[in-house]
């Protein structure tokens, strides 16, 4: 493994001229990259979360099968996760003493499908390293302060697989349609850096 | 194959090419916590065979163990590691 890091004008730079060698070889138009990158992203919404979340605090059989199998659960709302990459998905749920974090201490993998691009601080060097080592700490960065008796589960996302967090659903919520409460989800919150 | 609650140590390795068992974890005691199934296996496919699979586990190591005293004291890290990533331990 190499330790000299790539900047992202290096990966930019790289990306241009491989995209130029690409054309100059007549394997792919400019304008056929460009449609391949918006069919991969429309559907790439952070709605997705938010629904399947408020949908699991609504109802108690359904947050059972999206803990057990979390592709199966979103393709009963219509989202084929299929159609980004075969990727599983595992929903990890936050409860009472005890919260969860998502990272990708190799890469970026992020759970895309369900939260659109990922914004630049999960991708940073500093978010990688330290949210395994001392996630208490990273979280009062982000202003969740949580108790010391609140134990983290940080998940790695180092296969094939997506990590969702389910946080809990907020209190004084009682008798909240579905929307309203699909409005109160965030995408910190799904990622574990905020609760909901 | 190994089961949910079996006793698995990170393998000590540093191939020559790609491989995606995390630095940090390697030699680590950790737990199986979920059977993932069969998943892409990326060291064979970087290498150009691009239907390499394996059998992939999510392994549960406790912080301290990862990082020691410097580490989130309680807390744990999961991380998705194919099987030849991984040796039973006593």
């Amino acid at each position: 493994m190499s330790h000299v890091h790539e900047t992202s004008a290096d990966s930019s730079n790289r990306v241009k001229s491989l995209v130029a060698a690409l054309e100059a070889a007549h394997v792919l138009t400019e304008r056929e990259l460009d449609a391949a990158v918006e069919s991969f992203l429309v559907h790439a919404q952070p709605a997705n979360g938010a629904r399947i979340v408020a949908r699991a605090w609504l109802d108690e059989a359904f947050r059972a099968r999206l803990l057990a199998d979390g592709n199966a659960a979103a393709a009963e709302l219509g989202i084929d996760l299929a159609h980004w990459a075969p990727v599983k998905l595992r929903v990890v749920a936050n409860v009472p003493g005890h919260h969860n974090l998502i990272v990708c201490t190799l890469c970026s993998c992020y759970p895309l499908a369900l939260l659109g691009p990922s914004p630049a601080w999960y991708k940073s060097e500093a978010y990688r390293s330290r949210a395994v080592r001392d996630p208490h700490g990273v979280l009062a960065e982000f202003g969740t302060k949580l108790g010391d008796d609140v134990e983290i589960t940080v998940w790695d996302s180092t296969a094939e697989v997506r990590y969702l967090v389910l946080p809990a659903r907020p209190a004084g919520t009682d008798g909240a349609s579905e929307a309203q409460l699909a409005a109160l989800v965030t995408r910190n919150g799904l990622i574990g850096t905020a609760l909901v | 194959m190994f089961a949910i609650g079996d006793r698995v140590r990170a393998r000590v390795m540093n191939p020559p090419g790609h491989t995606r068992l995390p630095a940090y974890l390697r030699g680590r005691p950790g737990r199986i916590d979920f059977v993932l199934g069969t998943l892409p296996f990326p060291d064979a496919r970087a290498a150009g065979v691009a239907s390499a699979a394996q059998t992939a586990y999510t392994v549960r190591f406790a912080t301290a163990d990862v990082w020691g005293a410097d580490g989130d004291p309680r807390g744990s890290i999961c991380a998705d590691l194919f099987e030849s990533y991984l040796e039973a331990r006593e």
